[in-house]
Formats: structure tokens, sequence, C-alpha cells
């Protein structure tokens, strides 16, 4: 940055985008004061103490952070738990060493190790042992622990900042990070990329004083007490930013694509919770598919229902305002659930599988549809049901949705029926969309394209014949994709074939408009649909 | 009479292939199963010089299993052979939602 007359402007590296203009915040790790050490026993006793009020502590943020918050918080937990860590630190304390000395130079030992590690990830989690360490060295030396107060909008700046002081901080008023050390890949960022908070970090050398801040996510730069110049072409930057991320560096950053002029809106498909924290997944319009077989792969049999409406419940919140479609469970075909899938079935693949399996079970599909009730008046939910080749089937499982949503009511439970839309997947159901009443369809290519091609999709021998951009498949997506035109109702498309960048030019021409994909071809699939708007080739 | 079981040590070995290596959910997730076990269990990066404690995620961390690569268990105890089986589907499987 060419640093204005009057402002100084440091340049570190992005950990998120946006922009952030208030009041400067220098947030540092208390000094605090000195302790008395007490006898062996005493020492002993107190770091005992200390660790369970950390515990406590760190489970009640979890609580009230939930989400990923709350599993990036496991870990801590798991440190505070490990016999091995604690053995070497009451060692040094039966030699004599002070509590807070022991569990120091011990936790230090390990930062250092984490440091020296040629791995950004394990780098990265350094600060998370530096946040457990002065956790409990507060603890011990009985320091009240403080909520930051931080004005609204204020920039933030710290050496580092542990997770569990970036939850403690109100972000809701905006604001922005700027760190001296830290990572990109850190919990911390993963955390202020999902709050769209701004932050940049390895800022080196920055002086404490200063009243006011630009930060730039998108540049890595901070200003400090800028000039009326700095402020103005600050804010420009800003407003192109907010208008036109078009002209942003990166393409994820572009907005959602456009073909010709229509909007495409990008879902992402999720196997699990943990498919939040790829770094692209904060760029999608959602979440076009969550899959649910995961829970049912659980030790020790069939997911309850508190079980299933925490993974929902986490789902929706990373998601905010963005919509998450959920999938009932799609067990059966190639995917057997012991305790669940017929056994002995001659061919799985045409047997009782998707909903069929829920219907034919509804002591199990009904803990799934109270979980997802319940999670229904948390966030913008949508639930579809797979392998569905009636109208009949739908209303089914509507009725008992619908008979599961009033039991909670009656109990006094918030519940609520969430939209419900269908998988077409069975070319039956492609054929006879109109007969659906459906909130909305999403088409699985996979099973499409196996069903309408009458090949085994995990059988090698047909791999010459099992393609999805067979006119076959593709007319019966094109007038899936026209009867959602005509009802106006919302049909994505969520199989391989919306990964691929082969086949966007032939789904585009079906009419789709709504693609979900892996976060991992987000970027990839957001740059073709670039590129073929603006006539270029597939590149 | 000498329960032959308690000295008897089991192996086994899996490849990591959680896209990341052993980092810190998976770490937790192992750590939390090992410790279901009674058995002293350790495990390596194949061919690493020390074993580590299973039991201590602040040494499966510190191991840098990275992606791709082969995890050694063993395990002695009385629920040794069970352990070594679980921590292997456990690795196996990609350290799935919800296990341990």
């Amino acid at each position: 940055m060419q640093g204005g007359a009057a402002g100084l402007a440091y340049r570190g590296r992005t950990a998120s985008i946006g922009f952030a203009h208030g009041p400067f915040v220098r947030v540092d790790a208390g000094a605090g004061g000195e302790r008395v050490a007490g006898t062996l026993v005493e020492e002993a006793l107190a770091l005992r103490n200390a660790i369970d009020v950390a515990s406590v502590q760190i489970a009640d943020l979890a609580a009230s952070a939930g989400g990923e918050a709350a599993q990036i918080l496991e870990f801590q937990v798991a440190l505070l738990e490990d016999e091995e860590l604690l053995e070497a630190i009451f060692a040094s304390i039966g030699e004599g060493r002070p509590a807070d000395i022991a569990w120091r130079s011990t936790l230090d030992a390990h930062i250092a190790e984490y440091n020296s590690a040629s791995d950004d990830y394990l780098k990265a989690r350094s600060s998370d042992l530096a946040d457990l360490r002065d956790r409990v060295i507060h603890i011990l030396r009985g320091d009240q622990d403080q909520p930051l107060k931080i004005p609204r909008g204020g920039v933030v700046c710290a050496d580092d900042l542990p997770p569990s002081r970036f939850l403690e901080i109100n972000w809701s008023g905006g604001g922005g990070l700027a760190l001296l050390r830290g990572s990109p890949t850190s919990h911390v960022a993963m955390l202020a990329r999902a709050r769209g908070i701004p932050m940049v970090v390895q800022l080196g050398a920055i002086p404490d004083t200063g009243t006011t801040a630009l930060l730039d996510g998108e540049g890595a730069t901070l200003e400090l007490d800028p000039s009326a110049e700095q402020v103005r072409i600050f804010e420009k930057r800003r407003d192109s930013h907010h208008k036109s991320r078009a002209s942003a560096r990166a393409i994820l950053r572009r907005p959602t694509a456009s073909w010709r002029g229509e909007r495409i809106k990008l879902f992402i498909n999720i196997q699990r919770v943990e498919d939040l924290e790829h770094a692209d997944a904060q760029y999608a319009d959602g979440i076009g598919l969550m899959r649910t077989e995961f829970l049912l792969t659980e030790r020790g049999g069939l997911p309850d229902e508190e079980t299933q409406f925490q993974a929902y419940d986490a789902v929706l919140r990373w998601a905010g305002q963005r919509p998450v479609t959920i999938r009932t469970f799609d067990a059966g075909g190639d995917k057997p659930v012991p305790g669940f899938t017929l056994d002995g079935e001659a061919n799985p693949f045409l047997g009782v599988r998707g909903l069929r399996l829920c219907l034919a079970r509804p002591e199990i599909f009904a803990v799934q549809l109270r979980a997802l009730a319940r999670a229904a008046v948390r966030g913008n939910l949508k639930v579809m049901f797979p392998m569905v080749t009636s109208a009949d089937e739908l209303e089914a499982g509507r009725k008992l949705f619908a008979d599961v949503v009033q039991h909670l009511q009656a109990d006094g439970i918030a519940a609520m029926l969430p939209e419900l839309g269908i998988m077409v997947e069975v070319p039956a159901a492609a054929l006879a969309i109109a007969s659906f009443k459906t909130s909305f369809v999403s088409i699985g290519s996979n099973d499409l394209a196996q069903y309408v091609l009458a090949c085994d999709r995990s059988n090698g021998a047909l791999v010459p014949l099992m393609d999805p951009l067979h006119p076959a498949v593709l007319e019966l997506i094109a007038r899936t994709a026209e009867h959602g035109r005509r009802a106006a109702i919302s049909v994505s498309l969520c199989g391989d074939m919306a990964g691929d960048p082969r086949c966007l030019p032939a789904l585009l021409n079906c009419g789709l408009r709504e693609l979900s994909v892996n976060a991992s071809a987000l970027a990839q699939i957001k740059q073709t649909i670039d590129r073929l708007s603006s006539g270029g080739g597939l590149g | 009479m000498l329960d032959k079981a308690d000295e008897q040590i089991f192996t086994g070995n899996v490849r990591l292939v959680h896209a990341v290596g052993m980092h810190a959910r998976p770490a937790v997730k192992l750590t939390k199963l090992a410790k279901k076990f009674e058995a002293q269990i350790s495990v390596r990066v194949a061919g690493a010089p020390e074993w580590i404690n299973a039991k201590s995620v602040a040494k499966i961390m510190a191991m840098r299993a990275a992606h791709g690569s082969t995890i050694e268990i063993k395990a002695s105890g009385s629920d040794a052979e069970a352990a070594v089986a679980a921590l292997v589907d456990l690795i196996a499987s990609d350290f799935p939602d919800g296990a341990p």
C-alpha cells in the first residue's frame, strides 16, 4: 500500500475478506499478577481445580456458540483430558514447581513443537494450545475473566486471538480482526470467514496507538488514523467491492455466476457436518444437498433424535439465512445399513431403498422426521425425499411428517413442517413430474442416468455406455426443468454432472439454473459458467 | 491362572485417507475411541522410530500423520484385539461423524 501522508499503512495476509472502518481496539493477553505458590499438594490441587473450571468454561462456550465453533473447542477439551500431557505437568509440580509455571512450560514446549512444523495446519493449531494455556493460567491467578468490551464496528488488533476470545466478542455490529501473527488456516480464521468478519493476519509490528482503523480484508491492509483522502479511497474500494464483486481477483469472490443474463445459483453438497470446513464452502448460495447417511454409520446403532437434531442444527446455524436442503435417509441400493436395510434382495438398486425403505420402517423414519421438524424452526430448512416413484409416496411421507409435527407441538416442543421436495432419480418421477405436489425438485443425475440407461453405475464394464449426456437423460432433465419453470418451483441438480465442467453447457441449455456441487468443485464450476457466459470455451 | 490374552500383542495397519491427515478433529475422535478400551494402545506412522500413546491427543496431533500415510497400531491388554479392530475401522472409514 502507498501509505498516505497522514496515516500509517500495514500489509498482512488475507484470512477473511470484507471491509471494516471503525475504532482501533488493541487487545493484549493480560500480563496478570504474580501468584504465590503453596505446598506441593496445594499446587497440584490448584491445577486440578483450574483444569476442571476451564473444562466447564469451554463447555459453556461451546454450548452457546454451537456448530462449528463447538467442534473446534472440542480439541481443547480433549487436551484437558489428555492424561499423558497432564501427568508430565503434575510430575513437574511434584518436583517443586509452582502450578502455573509447570503448566506454562509444558504447554509452551508443545506450542513450540507445533510452531516448528512445516505443516501450516499444525502451526495454526498452536493458537488453540495458547488459548488453553492462557485460560488455565488466568484461572490459577484468580483473574476475573473480563469479557472483551469492543465498541460497535471496532477493528480488533491482537498479537493472535484464540477462538474462545473471538467467540466472546459480539460481532453483530460488524468490525474486523487484525492480527500481528496468526494464520489464514487457524480456527479463528475459519470462524471469521463463517461469520463474514474481515480478517488480516501476519501484519508484523504495529504501534499500540491509534484511534481509528481501516481494515481491508481483500487487499490485506490495515491503515491507522487515516487521512480523509485515505478514507475516501478506502470507501471507494469497499463500495466497488460491494457493488460488483465481479472485479474481485479470485473467481470465488465473484457474485453468483450468471449465464446469458440469468442468475445461476450454486449450492454445495455435504456428506457430513465437517464438510463445511472447506475454505470455499462459504461462497455457496446454500446447501443443495445434505446427505444424512453418515448418521447411520454411527457406532452403537441408529442415531437418536437428539444426535440428529444437533447435526442438522449445526448446519443450519452455519448457513444463517441461506437455504439448507436435507435429504432424508437414502439407504439401500449400494448403501446397506445393518438393522435398517433389507438383506437378500436380488436386485437392491430396484429394491426397497430411499423413501421406499423409510416408509417401510416408519419407526426409524419418524425419529429423523422429529429431528428435522425441530430443526425447521432454527433456519431456512428444506427437506427432500430420495428415490420417489409415485405421488402417493410423497403424500405418505408428508402425512407422517405432519403427524410428527403435530405431536411435537402438542407436547409444547417448537417444531414445524419444512418445505417438502423430492429427488428426481426414478425415470417415472421425471416423466410424471406434474403429478407431484412438491415445493421443489432436485435431480439426482447419478441414479437417473443409471435407471434411464439401464446401466449399473458400479459395473466397470458398462462405463462407455454410462453417459450422462445421453439424449434420453438430457431429455428428462429438460422436461423436469421446464416443469419447474411453468409451475414456478425451483429445480436443481445435485449429481456428479453438476460438478463436471463438460456437462455444464448441456445442463444450462436444458434450462437448469441451480446446481449443487461439492465445495471443492465450486470454484471450477463458477469459472466454467463465467467462461461459457462470456462466449468462451471450456478452457 | 494367567490370562494369556493379557500378554498377547495385537497389531494392525491402516491407511489414513483423511484429506488433511491427522488434524484436530480426527485426533480427538481417535483418542476418544482409544480411551474406551482398557488396553494399552500405541500408534505410529509406519516406520517411525517412536510409538505414541493413542490416548494422548497432544501426542497424536504432534505425530503429524499426513494424508495417505500408513498408521500402525499395536495394543496389549484384555480388550486389545477389539481395540485394534475399532481403531482400524475408525481410520479406514475416514472418521465418520458420530463415531466413536
